[in-house]
């Protein structure tokens, strides 16, 4: 296998990485409450214009900017939730698909209308430069934000499957009557999900800003990558979507090395299709 | 007598619109309203009546607006030629993708239409036949009366209106047959309707193809008026969203739902586009999505149903909001 080769399969997991990160925040509230999140790849958004601003305003890098994503975005899933997705989940199927259309209309043309259509970017070397590993060029930037969103993923893994609060809330998933029942209140849960999932995307966007350009609009093509990776590893599966945000983020990578740049949306569509069409469990089943 | 009253004044005041609103603002404006009321109406049948909320009817929508456009830039044809071959083409594709994709339920075939029509665009934009990311244009200089290219939108606004009362009247026609009994029942139910016998998964599919088959319309309609259509006038998803939102906004499932929420909505855009130039085209989306969100939180059934409340309720109050409601409804 050549080198470059290699390389593309690398650069694709440190890209699939970060998919898997956000895209965990969307199959965590899907698997949790049913409702399927349509501004998620939007959050993502944010948190890239979130580490923009801290860069522009504070001049400081990734190491201010994810935290304080995570944090901003957190809050607007606590405020998502309140405000909205707690009576629309109780509404028919349009309230539920409309409402978080309409917050994605909301969150993109806001930033539209503040930061304008142009192409932002961080400064190239806001996180190192590009050194060599193994006859590998790599850039810090995106190995480090490879690095981060795979612990933050695992750290979301064992968060729901190895602490109280992870299993109360997969007691509100699994019945929330029941649970309630057990003294949990599915409200604070909920909540604290919305939280989680948000302040994950956030973390996603601001790592992905530190090598990716800028746009309001970005955040359609995150949210159907989202949809493929979920709907691959399975509705409501972190470890799924771990796995499928890898492998997503190496497709895509090989198929633009090997066809050509403009395909591997193409690509990634199609396969997103086929798996709704002959395999809507996904490839690890629900969680 | 009261029944046929307010009915009979708002059909005249649609029908007179165009003459007591003169200005090319105005007609251009009530013009669109119907164009976008044709296309919504279209979605109602499967969103509204069916309860599958597709997110991909932009597909079906390019299709009409490239067959017009293709007619015309490929053969020289006049674009009228090309209305039948979106047709066709429409409820072709919409019978391909419709049977693995109407197997999904709720949120999954939302996903899946988003998917299709953002996997079309991408395919279209990288064909040099249907003109690549520059599009297809009509006729530059009408050459006759049948190329449907006119400076005035007065015959414009007659020619939308006869096909959104054709519309209308498939729908009301189809909502009162068997098959809008059956849609009604799989929209409340579709494991309760399949158990009594509903032929689920076929009906589901009439639906979407009749759809489709009138987006086209639509999108030929469309790309007639602004003589000229490309990936991003055509195909892009914010055409599927408006379409939608409309339909919601008056009230999805109702036969004058669509044209309400049009009535609502276009003058909003036109409007603010004109007021705010360049910069308003980001606001007037933030309206857009506030709007929308209001509507899921407080009134999921849409205004419709409000103002029909309202109007039964009776009193001083509901003839107010009425005839707030009649005098927009142009």
């Amino acid at each position: 296998m050549s080198i470059i080769l290699v390389q593309v399969i690398v650069g694709g997991l440190l890209l699939g990485a970060i998919y898997a990160l956000f895209s965990s925040g969307l199959t965590l509230v899907w698997g949790m409450m049913n409702i399927v999140n349509f501004a998620h790849g939007d959050f993502v958004m944010l948190g890239m214009y979130v580490a923009f601003v801290v860069w522009t305003l504070l001049g400081a890098g990734p190491l201010l900017g994810v935290p304080l994503a995570a944090l901003v975005l957190a809050t607007l899933g606590v405020v998502v939730y309140f405000g909205l997705i707690r009576d629309i989940m109780k509404g028919p199927m349009l309230a539920q698909i409309l409402g978080t259309f309409g917050l994605a209309l909301l969150l993109r043309y806001s930033v539209f209308w503040w930061f304008g259509a142009n192409f932002l970017t961080l400064p190239e070397n806001i996180v190192g430069g590009t050194f060599e590993i193994l006859g590998l060029r790599l850039q810090a930037s995106r190995l480090l934000a490879g690095g981060v969103a795979l612990l933050v993923t695992l750290g979301l893994h064992v968060l729901l499957t190895r602490t109280s609060l992870g299993s109360k809330m997969l007691a509100v998933a699994e019945d929330s009557t029941a649970a309630q029942l057990m003294g949990i209140r599915p409200d604070t849960m909920q909540a604290i999900a919305w939280a989680i999932a948000a302040g994950a995307t956030g973390v996603a966007g601001a790592l992905i800003a530190t090598f990716f350009y800028i746009v309001p609009t970005v955040g359609e093509t995150l949210a159907i990558v989202a949809f493929v990776t979920v709907s691959l590893g399975g509705f409501g599966s972190v470890p799924g979507a771990l796995v499928a945000g890898l492998l997503i983020g190496v497709i895509e990578s090989l198929s633009a090395y090997l066809i050509g740049a403009v395909y591997k949306d193409i690509v990634v569509y199609s396969l997103f299709l086929s798996f709704l069409w002959f395999r809507p469990q996904g490839l690890m089943g629900k969680m | 007598m009261r029944r046929f009253l307010w009915p009979s004044v708002v059909l005249a005041l649609v029908v007179a619109y165009p003459l007591l609103f003169s200005t090319p603002f105005q007609q251009r404006l009530g013009a669109l309203v119907l164009l976008y009321a044709i296309a919504a109406s279209a979605w109602n049948i499967v969103g509204g009546y069916a309860g599958q909320v597709s997110v991909g009817h932009v597909v079906f929508f390019g299709c009409g607006a490239y067959a017009a456009m293709g007619a015309y830039a490929h053969f020289g044809l006049s674009p009228l030629v090309g209305i039948p071959a979106g047709i066709f083409v429409s409820v072709a594709i919409s019978a391909v993708i419709g049977v693995p994709t109407l197997r999904l339920s709720g949120h999954y075939f939302s996903m899946a239409t988003i998917a299709v029509a953002e996997l079309v665009r991408l395919i279209v934009t990288n064909t040099d036949y249907l003109g690549a990311a520059v599009g297809l244009s009509g006729p530059i200089v009408p050459r006759n009366v049948f190329d449907l290219s006119f400076i005035s939108a007065l015959p414009y606004y007659y020619l939308f209106l006869t096909i959104l009362s054709l519309t209308l009247g498939i729908t009301w026609w189809m909502a009162n047959s068997r098959m809008g009994f059956y849609l009604r029942a799989i929209r409340d139910s579709e494991r309760a309707a399949r158990s009594l016998g509903a032929p689920a998964s076929r009906t589901k599919l009439y639906a979407f193809m009749l759809s489709a088959g009138l987006t086209s319309v639509a999108g030929a309609l469309y790309a007639m008026m602004f003589g000229f259509v490309d990936p991003e006038s055509g195909l892009g998803i914010l055409i599927s969203v408006k379409i939608l939102i409309m339909a919601a906004l008056g009230g999805a499932g109702l036969l004058f739902g669509p044209l309400v929420g049009a009535a609502i909505l276009v003058p909003l855009e036109e409007i603010s586009n004109n007021l705010l130039g360049g910069k308003g085209a980001g606001l007037t989306f933030v309206v857009y999505g506030a709007i929308i969100v209001l509507i899921a939180r407080f009134q999921p059934g849409g205004i419709l149903p409000l103002l029909k409340r309202l109007w039964v309720t009776g009193g001083k109050a509901a003839e107010a909001a009425a005839a707030g409601g009649a005098t927009r409804a142009p």
